[in-house]
C-alpha cells in the first residue's frame, strides 16, 4: 500500500519536474501559481469591471452607447459624447503624429550614422518618458495660449467656412487635446517603426539602389516592405492616445458634446472617469463610469491585440526583437 | 554626365523628402528640450528647503510639497515591493518554466496588462480596494502601481534572461545542479543588471502616474506614511495645482514638476549610461 503511495507520489512529482528533485517541483509550481495569478488579476478585472457595469448595463442596455445626453442629476446616461471625443481626439492625434513617426523612423534607420542616431534616438525616446500630467501642465500654460494667439485665428480666417475650424476660440478643446496627444504617441509610434525598418532585410535596399533607385525610392521599397509593421505600430499609437487620460482632461475642455468643431470643448472616456469617478453620488451613476472604463478596456484589449499581431508578424520572420511592442 | 530632366526630379525629390525626414527629427527633439527648458525655467523660482519639506498651506501663505514627496515615495516602495518580485517571477516563468500553449497565453495576459490605460486600473483597483476598506488608501495606490510595474518588469525580465547563453544553464544542469538552482545561482545573476535596469524604468514610468491614484491614493495635505490612509503624491499635487485658478499654485506646480522631472529624467538618463555598452 504504502509503496503504490510512493510510487503515485513519484509519478506527481515527475509532472511537476522532469528532474525528479523536489526544490525544482517547488520552484516550478511557484513559478506557475505567480503566472496563474496574472492570469486570474486580468480575468478579476473583466469581471469586476462588468460586475460593477451590471446596473447601468440593465438600465440602459445597447442605448448607453448611443444616447447623446449625459445628466447625473436627472439620471440619464448616454456615452456617445465621450466615445465621439475619444475618438476624434485619438484620430486628429494620428493624423498628426504618423508623419512625423515615419519621418523620423526614416531618419534614424536610413540616414543618420550611427554616432547620430544613437544620442538623437534616446532624446526622441525621452519624450515618452515624460509624465501625462507633465504634458497636461505645459499644455496648459504654453501649448493653448500658443494655439490661441496663433493658430487658431488665421485657421479660422483660412477655414472658417468650413464646420471644422468655427467656434469660440479658447485655446481648450479638441484640436489642442488632439496635439498634446500627437506629441506624447510620436515617440512610441516612431519607436516601433524603428524596429520594423531595422527589420527590413538590408538585401531589399541594395537591390533598390543597384537598379539605380534614389535613396528616397530606396526608402519606399523599404517601407512597402514593413508596411503591415508600421500599420501594427500605428494601431499601437492608437490603443494608447485612446486610453491617455491626464493630459487630455487638462486640455480638451470636458463639455460632453457633440460638435464638428475642432475649436469646440469635447470630453473623452478617461476624462471622464477622470474628472467624476470620486464626484459620483448614487450607484447608477458610479455604475456609468465603470461601464465607461469597461468599454475603454475592451476597446484598447482589440485594438492593442491587432497591433501586436501585425508587429510580431514583421518583426519574427526576420529575427528582430519588436521590443517596443 | 547628363541627366534628363526626369532624372532630376528623381534626384530633387529624393532630396527634398530626405531632408524632410531629418526635419522632422529635429522637431521632436526640439519639442523635448523646449518642453525641458520651460519646466527648468518655471520651476526654478519656487524652489526652496522651505517649499520641499512644508506640507500645503492655503493660497497666500506658500507652503510646499514635502508630504507629498514622502507619500510618492512611500507608493513607490509599496509598488515596488508587491510589482518587482512578481514581476521578475513571471519573467523566469516566460523565460524558464513555462513553454506551449499555456505559457504563451501568459506572455498574451501580460502583453494585455500592458496596454489596459491606467485610469482602468485605478477603477479596478477602486473596486477591489477602496470599496470593501471603505476609504482611500496609500495600499490601493500602491497596488495600481504595481500592476502598471508587473508587465514592464515581466518582459524585461524575460528577454534579459533569454539572452543568457544556453551553455551556461547547460553547464550547471551537468554538474548536477537542479533547475532552480541553476535559475536562482547561475542564469539570474548573470541577467541582472539587464533585470536592475528594466526595474527601474519601470520605476521611473510608475512615478509619472496620475491617474491611477486619483482614486486610490486619493491624495492628502498632511504628512503621512500609514498604508491604512489616503496618501499625497507629486503627481496628484501636480493635477490639483495646475487646474486651480491661483497663480502661487501654479508656480508651486512648475516647481514640484521640477522636482519630478529630475526624478524621471534622472532614472532614464543613469539607465542609459549604464547599459550604453550593451545596447
Amino acid at each position: 500500500m504504502s509503496a503504490v503511495t510512493a510510487n503515485q507520489y513519484s509519478s506527481w512529482r515527475r509532472v511537476l519536474s522532469p528532474t525528479g528533485n523536489t526544490g525544482d517541483a517547488v520552484y516550478r509550481v511557484l513559478m506557475l501559481l505567480i503566472a496563474l495569478l496574472m492570469v486570474g488579476i486580468v480575468v478579476t478585472m473583466v469581471w469586476a469591471l462588468a460586475t460593477e457595469s451590471m446596473p447601468s448595463i440593465r438600465q440602459f442596455g445597447f442605448s448607453f452607447l448611443k444616447g447623446r445626453t449625459w445628466d447625473p442629476i436627472r439620471g440619464e446616461f448616454g456615452a456617445l459624447p465621450f466615445i465621439y471625443g475619444t475618438v476624434a481626439s485619438s484620430v486628429i492625434a494620428l493624423l498628426i503624429s504618423v508623419p512625423f513617426s515615419l519621418g523620423i523612423a526614416i531618419f534614424l534607420v536610413e540616414q543618420a550614422p550611427y554616432y547620430i542616431a544613437r544620442p538623437i534616438g534616446f532624446l526622441v525616446e525621452l519624450l515618452a518618458a515624460i509624465p501625462s500630467v507633465v504634458y497636461g501642465l505645459w499644455g496648459i500654460f504654453v501649448l493653448a495660449p500658443f494655439l490661441r494667439e496663433y493658430v487658431q485665428p488665421p485657421l479660422a480666417r483660412v477655414l472658417g467656412w468650413t464646420p471644422l475650424f468655427r467656434g469660440q476660440i479658447t485655446g481648450f478643446g479638441l484640436l489642442t487635446g488632439g496635439i498634446i496627444l500627437a506629441i506624447m504617441v510620436t515617440p512610441i509610434i516612431s519607436a516601433v517603426v524603428r524596429d520594423v525598418l531595422t527589420a527590413v532585410p538590408s538585401s531589399q535596399r541594395e537591390a533598390a539602389l543597384a537598379l539605380g533607385a534614389t535613396k528616397w525610392e530606396m526608402i519606399r521599397v523599404v517601407l512597402v516592405n514593413g508596411a503591415p509593421g508600421i500599420a501594427g505600430a500605428v494601431i499601437l499609437g492608437l490603443g494608447r492616445a485612446l486610453g491617455e487620460t491626464m493630459a487630455v482632461t487638462m486640455l480638451i475642455g470636458n463639455r460632453p458634446e457633440i460638435s464638428a468643431s475642432l475649436f469646440d470643448p469635447s470630453y473623452t472616456i478617461a476624462s471622464a472617469i477622470a474628472n467624476e469617478f470620486t464626484e459620483a453620488t448614487g450607484d447608477l451613476y458610479l455604475s456609468a463610469l465603470v461601464e465607461l472604463g469597461l468599454i475603454l478596456f475592451l476597446v484598447t484589449f482589440i485594438v492593442n491585440g491587432i497591433a501586436r499581431v501585425l508587429v510580431w508578424n514583421v518583426t519574427r520572420k526576420t529575427g528582430g526583437v519588436g521590443r517596443a511592442a | 554626365m547628363a541627366y534628363s530632366s526626369s532624372d532630376r526630379i528623381r534626384r530633387a525629390t529624393s532630396a527634398l523628402m530626405t531632408s524632410l525626414t531629418a526635419l522632422c527629427t529635429l522637431l521632436a527633439v526640439s519639442a523635448l528640450l523646449i518642453i525641458l527648458f520651460y519646466i527648468a525655467w518655471q520651476g526654478v523660482d519656487s524652489i526652496s528647503i522651505q517649499f520641499l519639506t512644508d506640507t500645503p498651506r492655503p493660497v497666500g501663505e506658500g507652503g510646499g510639497i514635502g508630504n507629498a514627496i514622502l507619500g510618492s515615495l512611500v507608493l513607490l516602495l509599496v509598488s515596488s515591493a508587491i510589482g518587482l518580485p512578481l514581476g521578475i517571477c513571471v519573467g523566469i516563468y516566460l523565460s524558464e518554466v513555462g513553454s506551449g500553449r499555456f505559457a504563451g497565453a501568459v506572455r498574451f495576459i501580460v502583453d494585455t496588462l500592458t496596454g489596459i490605460p491606467s485610469i482602468v486600473t485605478g477603477v479596478f483597483v477602486y473596486t477591489i480596494l477602496v470599496v470593501p476598506m471603505r476609504h482611500f488608501s496609500a495600499l490601493a495606490g500602491g497596488v495600481a502601481l504595481a500592476l502598471i510595474m508587473i508587465p514592464i518588469v515581466a518582459r524585461t525580465t524575460e528577454e534579459m534572461l533569454k539572452l543568457v547563453p544556453h551553455s551556461l544553464r547547460e553547464g550547471a544542469l551537468a554538474l548536477g545542479a537542479p533547475q532552480w538552482r541553476v535559475t536562482m545561482g547561475v542564469v539570474l545573476p548573470a541577467a541582472a543588471p539587464g533585470i536592475a535596469t528594466g526595474a527601474m524604468l519601470a520605476i521611473a514610468r510608475v512615478s509619472g502616474e496620475t491617474a491611477p491614484l486619483l482614486f486610490t491614493a486619493f491624495g492628502s495635505r498632511f504628512f503621512s506614511t500609514s498604508l491604512n490612509e489616503p496618501i499625497a503624491s507629486l503627481t496628484v499635487q501636480i493635477y490639483n495645482y495646475a487646474i486651480s485658478p491661483y497663480d502661487e499654485w501654479h508656480a508651486q506646480a512648475w516647481a514640484a514638476t521640477l522636482v519630478l522631472m529630475t526624478l524621471v529624467l534622472g532614472i532614464n538618463i543613469i539607465v542609459r549610461f549604464l547599459t550604453r555598452k550593451r545596447f
